[in-house]
């Protein structure tokens, strides 16, 4: 258990990183900035020929890349201690597939990006308030109904989403590919998303510890003072809505949500008091680096960042994985 | 003096099949109450519902003279401990971490635990013969010594009531004696009540003061030790014939 000190100096450092992948972001691309150019063009020194791409194209989608990064591996951690689930990942109850469907017909339509963004937002709130809905039915709302619930609706959404790739003409499936697999090139304003962010972690701070306890048995944290039942509902609400405004500005990111809480886990201990915020700050860096990665490795190609943090995220579970064996 | 726990008229189901039936309960400060049954008879059921962790069907359960309800949860928590039979933690955490979570009704909401708080957990480890172990993953932990972490949460947490859910599970036989007279203590010099469910009679007349049985179709039988615990209502309870073997002033009960 982390004493507070330790908490916040582990906060820094991690922030420290998180500063340093925004600023890589800045530099690195089709032009390359030097760092004291990045700098003064954030300082708003509008003299240099570079600072305009800075400023409107690159700052916007590192920080978007940020935040989304920072919401899904908060709401990874939240849905693992929601289902008491390790495995559990911001994804598993049906809320990307519901986004997806949104998202989907609204390119098969031909709808513009806010309309994709919209269709996107509507579908996650319609398979948040299903899955609520169906898991909540005979007030029970126990782990297992609830994570089997998500799971159905899940491949519900998944077997939409084939159908429309398979009805899609071939102009609109590269974009359609592109969001399932996530995708931050379509990201132009990050504030919607860094807001959520802030307000996720600031909706959850005061009940961190009393998460810890949910996390070890609902019965036991229930007799130690905890109101489970509506920390459960607060719960499922940020994962609910963190993970839908993630998705729905950066497509179906993958492993974010996953590996950062275990990683997070393995470095800092299972209190989430200290291990919200620093899956925060650790997805935000991960992602951040990810999609600049995806811009520049095969430029002026660009990669769906999806695919980066897969690539990433894989081989290191499955290291993580054998090194502490269950 | 008010009592610790008191049941008015309470009946207790699940799954359409009642527990107790207008059961009527007292537990003032010092007393040792023992919940006999068989399998299934529904002893962590009622258990539960003493803990106010399940809604009764009929009647009412006061902790110190008031309803769960009105003290609410937190308050609750700061005078009644319970500890439930064994559960697998899906999260590795430390024995020191799992202990210091007793320390959490008594905590604010912004309040870290402070070294008052981790010296408390400590002397619990200590009690419970887990001294040195504090920085050891629970999953790496024994059965029984899983169960004597439950004991030392309890302990942490520092409650007036203790509600126990077959304490002596999983537990050698020094053991069981060990936690049985950590417990004797808590209710001797901490004024402390407990309940607990135990499975051996005559650990439940040497540790406890009062018994109750429930027969598992709803009716029950309560009083002082000497009077319930009988072989007779034994082998009644039990299904299975019981003879008393005594030694001074202690009785056991052997299966016939």
């Amino acid at each position: 258990m982390p004493s507070r000190r330790r908490a916040v100096a582990v906060l820094l450092l991690l922030a420290l990183l998180a500063g340093g992948s925004l600023v890589t972001a800045l530099m690195a691309g089709s032009i390359s900035v030097s760092l004291p150019d990045a700098l003064a063009a954030l300082a708003g020194d509008t003299t240099l020929a570079q600072g305009e791409v800075v400023r409107s194209l690159r700052l916007p989608r590192a920080l978007a890349a940020f935040a989304c990064g920072g919401l899904l591996a908060v709401a990874g951690a939240l849905m693992q201690v929601l289902l008491r689930n390790p495995l559990a990942d911001p994804y598993v109850l049906g809320i990307s597939g519901g986004a997806g469907v949104g998202a989907l017909g609204a390119i098969l339509l031909g709808l513009p990006v806010l309309g994709v963004n919209l269709l996107a937002f509507s579908g996650a709130l319609g398979a948040i308030l299903l899955v609520f809905g169906l898991a909540h039915g005979d007030g029970s709302w126990t782990q297992t109904r609830l994570l089997l619930t998500g799971v159905i609706v899940a491949a519900g959404c998944g077997a939409l989403v084939a159908l429309m790739l398979s009805l899609a003409p071939e102009s609109k499936l590269q974009n359609m590919l592109y969001w399932l697999m996530g995708d931050l090139s379509q990201a132009a304003d990050p504030w919607p998303s860094l807001l959520a962010l802030g307000l996720a972690l600031a909706l959850a701070a005061p009940f961190a510890r009393e998460m810890n306890l949910l996390a070890r048995g609902l019965a036991a944290a229930q007799a130690l003072g905890v109101a489970v039942f509506g920390l459960r509902r607060l719960i499922y609400a940020i994962a609910a809505l963190a993970t839908a405004t993630a998705v729905t500005t950066a497509g179906a990111v993958g492993f974010i949500g996953l590996i950062v809480p275990h990683l997070m886990r393995l470095a800092v201990g299972n209190d989430q008091r200290l291990l919200l915020p620093a899956a925060a700050l650790a997805g935000g860096t991960l992602l951040t680096l990810a999609d600049t990665l995806a811009r520049t490795v095969v430029s002026p190609l660009q990669l769906p960042v999806g695919v980066l943090t897969a690539l990433i995220g894989v081989p290191v579970f499955l290291f993580l994985l054998s090194r502490h064996p269950r | 003096m008010t009592a610790l726990l008191e049941a008015r008229q309470l009946t207790v189901g699940i799954g359409g099949r009642e527990v107790c039936r207008r059961l009527d309960l007292c537990l003032a400060p010092g007393e040792r109450l023992a919940i006999l049954g068989r399998n299934g008879a529904g002893k962590s059921t009622l258990l539960s519902t003493l803990a106010g962790l399940r809604p009764a069907q009929d009647g009412e359960v006061l902790l110190a003279g008031r309803t769960y309800a009105s003290w609410g949860a937190r308050a609750a928590a700061q005078q009644r401990g319970w500890m439930a039979q064994s559960q697998a933690d899906p999260f590795s955490s430390t024995v020191l971490e799992t202990a210091m979570t007793g320390r959490h009704p008594h905590l604010g909401r912004w309040d870290w635990e402070s070294q008052a708080d981790a010296d408390l957990a400590r002397a619990a480890l200590a009690e419970v013969g887990l001294a040195g172990m504090e920085q050891r993953e629970t999953p790496s932990l024994s059965g029984g010594e899983r169960q004597r972490l439950s004991l030392a949460t309890l302990l942490t947490q520092a409650p007036q009531l203790y509600l126990l859910d077959e304490p002596l599970a999983h537990l050698d036989l020094s053991h069981q004696i060990a936690v049985l007279e950590i417990l004797a203590r808590r209710a001797r010099e901490g004024a402390a009540g407990l309940a607990m469910v135990l499975h051996e009679p005559g650990l439940a007349a040497r540790y406890c003061d009062q018994a109750l049985l429930l027969y598992g179709d709803g009716s029950w039988e309560a009083g002082p030790v000497a009077e319930v615990l009988t072989a007779p209502r034994l082998s009644q309870l039990y299904g299975h014939p019981l003879k008393v073997v005594a030694d001074g002033a202690e009785r056991w009960f052997i299966p016939a």
